[in-house]
C-alpha cells in the first residue's frame, strides 16, 4: 500500500524520462542521500569508514566503469585493475611533480590518462570480439603492471614501484580524518554515478547497447562501431582511473603495482556479475556484496567451525572464501543472470502489489 | 495505387557479387522508381537477401554500379547508406534484444542525434531538447504501428509477430527515403500478414516512402507491388509489372509453378 | 649461437607442454562450444590429486589412475551441475561461469589436499643430456625432452582420434550443433562425459609433467593461463593448432625473456626481467589483429 503508482500520471515526455519516475522512489533516494551525507558522518565509527564505506564507494565506481564497458557496450574486459593502477600512478605523478596541483585536477587528469590508455588497448576491439577480446585485455593487465614495476620514473624512482601518496588537501582544508575522506569520496562517486546514469539512458547508452546486442544491425542503422566502442573504453577507463586514484589517495595511502593484479580485475568482474550487468544500481549492489562477503565469512566461518568442532585456520577460511566466490558466480549466472539489480526490481514489483498477491 | 510514381531514384547496373568461389549475384541490373513498391522474388538461395545487402552497403559487389539519385557509387558502406536515407529490416529479426521497444525505435534515429556524450552525461540543454524532440517523432511511429501498449517492454519478451512490427518501426523511425524489407511477413499468420500489409501500404501511401520488398507470399506480392524483379541462382530472370511476371514462362518454370 | 639454440630448444620444449594444457581447452571447446577458463585450475587439481594419492602411499601408476577417476568425476559434475543449466545463455555468460568454476576449484583443491608446495617425482630427472652436452656444448634437459615426447605423442593420438574414429566424429558433430547431433541419435550425455574424461586425462598428464618440473603449487594455474595465447595463435578448435601455437609461444617467450631485457636496460637502465609474464599475451593480441581466427581456426561468419 505504500508503493503505489496510482495517481502519478506523466503528462509530458520530460516527466517520463526522469531517472526516478515514481514519487516513492524519489523520496527514497533523497532520504538515502541525506543519510549518506549527514547521518553517517555523525554516527559511524572509524572502522566503518576505513574498512567498509570508503572501499565500497571506490569499488562501486570501478565496477560502474567496468559495467559501462562490459555490461552496456558488451566488450568483455579482464583488465580493469590495470586501469585503476594507471589512474593511481598518474594522479601520483601529477601531484608530486607539478607544484601546487589541485587534487581534483590531478584526479581528472588521472582519469584522462587512464582513458587514453584504455583507448589504446581498446583498439583491438574493432577487430576482435568476445573472449578473444578478454585475452587482449589480459595483455593490458599484465603489461601495464609490469611497466609500472619496471620503469622507475613512473613511481618517482622508488624501488619495485611502491608509492606513498601525499595527503589530500583542497583550498587549505586537509582531508585527514576518515569522515572528511569519506565525504569527498562520496561526493565524487555520486556525481560520477549521476553522469553515468545520464549517459546510459541517452543516445550514447543506446548506441552502446546496440553494439552489444547486435553490432551488424547497429552498423546498418548508422552507428559508428569504432567511435562507440572506443568511447566505451575511454569512459570506462576514466571511471576506473579515478577510482584507482582515490584508492591510492583516499583509502590505502600507499600502493604497489602488484596490488592491482589480475585477482582484483576478477573481483571487479564478479561485482558486476553478481550485482547485475548493464545496471548502474547493480554496480553498487555487487560491490557491496563482494566487499562484505569476506568480512562476513571471516566472522561467521570460525564461529561455525567452533560449533561443529572442526579445525579451521586462516588458510582454510580463505580457501572456503574462494570456493564460495566461485559458487556464487556460477549460481548467479545460472539462476539470475541479471544479478541483484534484477532481484531488486522483482522485489519492487512485488512491493507495488503488497499486501495483495497479484 | 493513388500516388504518383516518380523517376528512377535507384539504379543498379551489372552487379556481380561472389564470396570466395561462390557467385551469389551475376550481372544483375534493375531500377527502382520513387514512391513505388518494388518486390524482389525468387526461390531460396537466389540471392535476394544478398541483393538487399548490396544496396545497403553490407556487402560490396566486385563489379557493377549503384546510382542513387544521380550519384554514381561503386559501393557504399553501411553508414553512408544509412545517412543517404536507406533503412531496412532483416530476415532473422535484428532487434536489440536487451532494450525496450521505445529504445529500439529511438536507436533508429541515431543518425539524427547531434549531441555528444558529454552533453548526454550532463543532461543539459541541447541533449535534453534533442531527446524529447526525437521522442515525439518516435511516438508518432509507435502510434502508426499501434504498439503503444508495449513501448517499455524489452523486445526479447515479445512474440515473433510483434517483434517484426517493432523492427519495421525502427526502420520507419529513421524517416527513410528507401525502405528495404527482407521478408517482413515471414512466419506470420493471416491476421498478422494483413496488418503488416496495411502498414506497408500506409507507409507508401501517406509518407511516400519507396519500398523494396523481398517476399515469398505471392498473393501479397501480386497485390501490393507496382513492379517485380525475379531472381534465380543469382541471375535476373524477370522484371516488370506483376501481371507480366506472373505469365513469364521462365519465372513459372523456376519458381511459380504451373496450374495443373 | 649455441646459447641461442639452447634457449630456443628450451622454449620449444616448454611450448609443447603449453600445448598440452591448451589441448584440454580445445577438446572441451570442440565438444561443447564452451571456453573452459577453469582448465588451469583443473591442471592444478589433477596434479594435487596425483601427489595427494602418492602421499597416501599409492605407487605412481595407481595414483595416476585414481587421479584420472577423480578428474573424470569432476568433469562430469561440472557438466551436470553447471553447464547443463546454462544451455540457453550466451557464450560470454558460459565463459564467466567457468571463471567462477576456476575459483571454486582453486579453493577446493588446497582444501582437500593441503596447500604446501610439493615435489612430484615421476622418475624423470632435470639434467642436461650428456650426449648433446658433449657433442654440441648445449644444455638440453632430458626431462624437457622426455616430457615433450610424451606430450607430442598424446597430441598425435588425440588428433587421430578426432579425425578417424566414429566417436571422434560424433564429438565433432556435437561441437557443431547440439540439436542436430541429438536428432541423429548421438547420445549427448555420454559424449560429454567422454569429452570431460579425455580433457581430465590431458589435464592430468599436463599437471604431472609441469608439477614434476616446477613443483605442485598454486602457480600452476598461471602456467595454464598461458594456454590462452597458445589457443589464439593456433585457433580454438584445432588440435594441431594447439601444438604449433604452443611451440611459437614457448620459443618466443623464452627468447624474449633472454634477449629483450638487456636491450631495455641499455636504453633505460634498471632491471627488465619478467617479460615472460606479458609477452605471450601481447603477441597474441598483435596476432589477433592480423588473423582473428588463429592459424588453423575456423573463420566466424556473421549472417545477416
Amino acid at each position: 500500500m505504500f508503493y503505489r503508482e496510482t495517481g502519478q500520471f506523466k503528462t509530458s515526455y520530460a516527466a517520463d524520462q526522469q531517472i526516478f519516475p515514481i514519487r516513492q522512489d524519489r523520496i527514497g533516494v533523497i532520504l538515502l542521500l541525506l543519510v549518506a551525507f549527514i547521518v553517517v558522518p555523525l554516527v559511524a565509527g572509524n572502522y566503518w569508514f576505513n574498512a567498509i564505506l570508503i572501499p565500497f564507494l571506490i569499488f562501486s565506481l570501478a565496477a560502474l566503469g567496468l559495467n559501462i564497458l562490459t555490461g552496456y557496450a558488451g566488450q568483455l574486459s579482464l583488465g580493469s585493475a590495470a586501469f585503476m593502477a594507471v589512474g593511481a600512478y598518474a594522479a601520483y605523478n601529477f601531484q608530486v611533480r607539478v607544484e601546487g596541483m589541485p587534487i581534483l585536477v590531478s584526479f581528472i587528469l588521472a582519469g584522462l590518462t587512464a582513458a587514453g590508455v584504455g583507448i589504446l588497448f581498446g583498439l583491438p576491439s574493432l577487430r576482435i570480439k568476445g573472449f578473444y577480446l578478454a585475452v587482449a585485455t589480459l595483455a593490458a593487465q599484465f603489461f601495464i603492471v609490469w611497466c609500472l614495476t619496471k620503469f622507475p620514473y613512473l613511481s618517482n624512482n622508488s624501488s619495485s614501484g611502491v608509492i606513498s601518496v601525499p595527503g589530500v588537501e583542497m583550498l587549505g582544508f586537509k582531508f585527514d580524518t576518515p569522515q572528511s575522506r569519506y565525504l569527498l569520496v562520496l561526493t565524487i562517486v555520486v556525481v560520477l554515478a549521476l553522469l553515468a546514469k545520464n549517459m546510459v539512458r541517452s543516445t550514447t547508452g543506446r548506441a552502446w547497447m546496440a553494439v552489444r546486442d547486435m553490432d551488424v544491425a547497429a552498423e546498418v542503422i548508422g552507428i559508428r562501431l569504432m567511435r562507440t566502442k572506443l568511447l566505451a573504453f575511454a569512459v570506462s577507463s576514466f571511471y576506473c582511473g579515478v577510482a584507482g586514484a582515490m584508492y591510492a589517495f583516499l583509502y590505502l595511502g600507499s600502493v604497489e603495482p602488484d596490488g592491482f593484479s589480475l585477482d582484483l580485475s576478477f573481483k571487479i568482474l564478479f561485482m558486476i556479475i553478481v550485482g547485475g550487468v548493464g545496471s548502474v544500481l547493480g554496480s553498487f549492489l555487487g560491490a557491496a556484496f563482494i566487499l562484505l562477503l569476506p568480512i562476513f565469512l571471516d566472522i561467521s566461518l570460525p564461529a561455525l567451525a567452533a560449533a561443529l568442532h572442526l579445525p579451521f585456520d586462516g588458510a582454510t577460511v580463505s580457501h572456503i572464501q574462494l570456493m564460495i566466490f566461485g559458487a556464487l558466480i556460477m549460481f548467479f549466472l545460472i539462476v539470475e543472470p541479471h544479478g541483484l539489480a534484477r532481484l531488486w526490481q522483482i522485489g519492487k514489483e512485488k512491493l507495488r502489489l503488497w499486501p495483495f498477491p497479484h | 495505387m493513388a500516388r504518383q510514381i516518380g523517376d528512377v531514384i535507384l539504379d543498379l547496373r551489372n552487379i556481380s557479387l561472389s564470396f570466395g568461389g561462390v557467385k551469389a549475384l551475376t550481372d544483375i541490373s534493375f531500377d527502382v522508381r520513387e514512391h513505388e513498391i518494388r518486390a524482389i522474388i525468387g526461390p531460396n538461395g537466389a540471392g535476394k537477401s544478398s541483393m538487399l545487402n548490396v544496396i545497403n552497403g553490407v556487402y560490396h559487389p566486385q563489379q557493377g554500379e549503384i546510382i542513387f539519385r544521380g550519384e554514381h557509387r561503386k559501393d557504399m558502406d553501411t553508414h553512408e547508406a544509412a545517412a543517404a536515407g536507406f533503412a531496412r529490416t532483416f530476415q532473422n529479426i535484428a532487434l536489440f534484444k536487451g532494450m525496450s521497444v521505445l529504445d529500439n525505435l529511438m536507436t533508429g534515429r541515431n543518425l539524427k542525434m547531434k549531441a555528444n556524450f558529454m552533453q548526454h552525461a550532463l543532461w543539459w540543454g541541447p541533449a535534453k531538447r534533442e531527446e524529447l524532440e526525437h521522442r515525439k517523432k518516435v511516438e508518432e511511429v509507435i502510434d502508426f504501428l499501434e504498439i503503444e501498449h508495449i513501448r517499455k517492454t524489452p523486445v526479447g519478451r515479445l512474440p515473433y509477430g510483434l517483434q517484426k512490427r517493432v523492427e519495421l518501426g525502427r526502420a520507419l523511425a529513421a524517416e527513410p527515403q528507401i525502405l528495404l524489407l527482407d521478408e517482413p511477413m515471414a512466419g506470420m499468420n493471416v491476421e498478422e500478414k494483413q496488418d503488416m500489409c496495411r502498414f506497408i501500404l500506409d507507409v507508401n501511401d501517406q509518407l511516400g516512402t519507396t519500398i523494396v520488398l523481398i517476399e515469398h507470399d505471392m498473393g501479397v506480392v501480386m497485390d501490393i507491388s507496382d513492379r517485380v524483379v525475379v531472381l534465380d541462382y543469382g541471375k535476373k530472370i524477370g522484371d516488370g509489372v506483376p501481371d507480366e511476371v506472373k505469365n513469364n514462362p521462365e519465372v513459372i518454370a523456376a519458381y511459380l509453378g504451373t496450374q495443373h | 649461437m649455441q646459447f641461442f639454440l639452447e634457449v630456443l630448444i628450451g622454449g620449444l620444449l616448454s611450448g609443447v607442454m603449453y600445448s598440452l594444457v591448451a589441448l584440454g581447452f580445445v577438446l572441451i571447446f570442440k565438444a561443447s562450444g564452451v571456453f573452459n577458463f577453469a582448465q588451469g585450475a583443473m591442471v592444478y587439481f589433477a596434479a594435487l590429486s596425483l601427489v595427494g594419492c602418492m602421499g597416501m602411499g599409492a605407487p605412481l601408476w595407481l595414483a595416476f589412475i585414481l587421479a584420472f577417476v577423480i578428474m573424470t568425476l569432476l568433469g562430469i559434475a561440472t557438466e551436470k551441475f553447471v553447464l547443463r543449466k546454462m544451455v540457453n545463455q550466451a557464450p560470454i555468460a558460459l565463459f564467466m561461469a567457468t571463471i567462477g568454476l576456476s575459483f571454486f576449484i582453486e579453493g577446493l583443491a588446497p582444501l582437500l589436499w593441503g596447500n604446501e608446495v610439493r615435489a612430484l617425482d615421476i622418475g624423470l630427472v632435470d639434467e642436461p643430456i650428456p650426449w648433446i652436452l658433449d657433442n654440441f656444448n648445449m644444455v638440453v634437459s632430458s626431462f624437457d625432452l622426455t616430457a615433450a615426447g610424451l606430450a607430442l605423442g598424446l597430441v598425435a593420438l588425440l588428433a587421430l582420434f578426432f579425425q578417424y574414429t566414429r566417436v571422434g566424429r560424433a564429438l565433432r558433430a556435437v561441437a557443431d550443433d547440439h540439436q542436430a547431433a541429438l536428432s541423429i541419435g548421438i547420445p549427448l550425455q555420454h559424449i560429454w562425459a567422454l569429452v570431460w574424461a579425455v580433457a581430465g586425462f590431458v589435464a592430468l598428464v599436463a599437471g604431472m609433467l609441469w608439477g614434476s618440473r616446477n613443483g605442485v603449487q598454486f602457480a600452476l594455474t598461471f602456467t595454464a593461463l598461458k594456454a590462452l595465447p597458445v589457443l589464439i595463435l593456433g585457433g580454438f578448435t584445432s588440435v594441431p593448432g594447439a601444438i604449433v601455437g604452443g611451440l611459437i609461444i614457448g620459443a618466443s617467450e623464452k627468447l624474449a625473456e633472454i634477449y629483450i631485457p638487456p636491450v631495455m636496460a641499455g636504453w633505460f637502465g634498471g632491471n627488465f626481467g619478467g617479460i615472460e609474464g606479458w609477452f605471450p599475451y601481447v603477441m597474441a593480441l598483435l596476432f589477433l589483429l592480423v588473423r582473428p581466427e588463429g592459424l588453423f581456426g575456423e573463420k566466424h561468419i556473421d549472417r545477416v
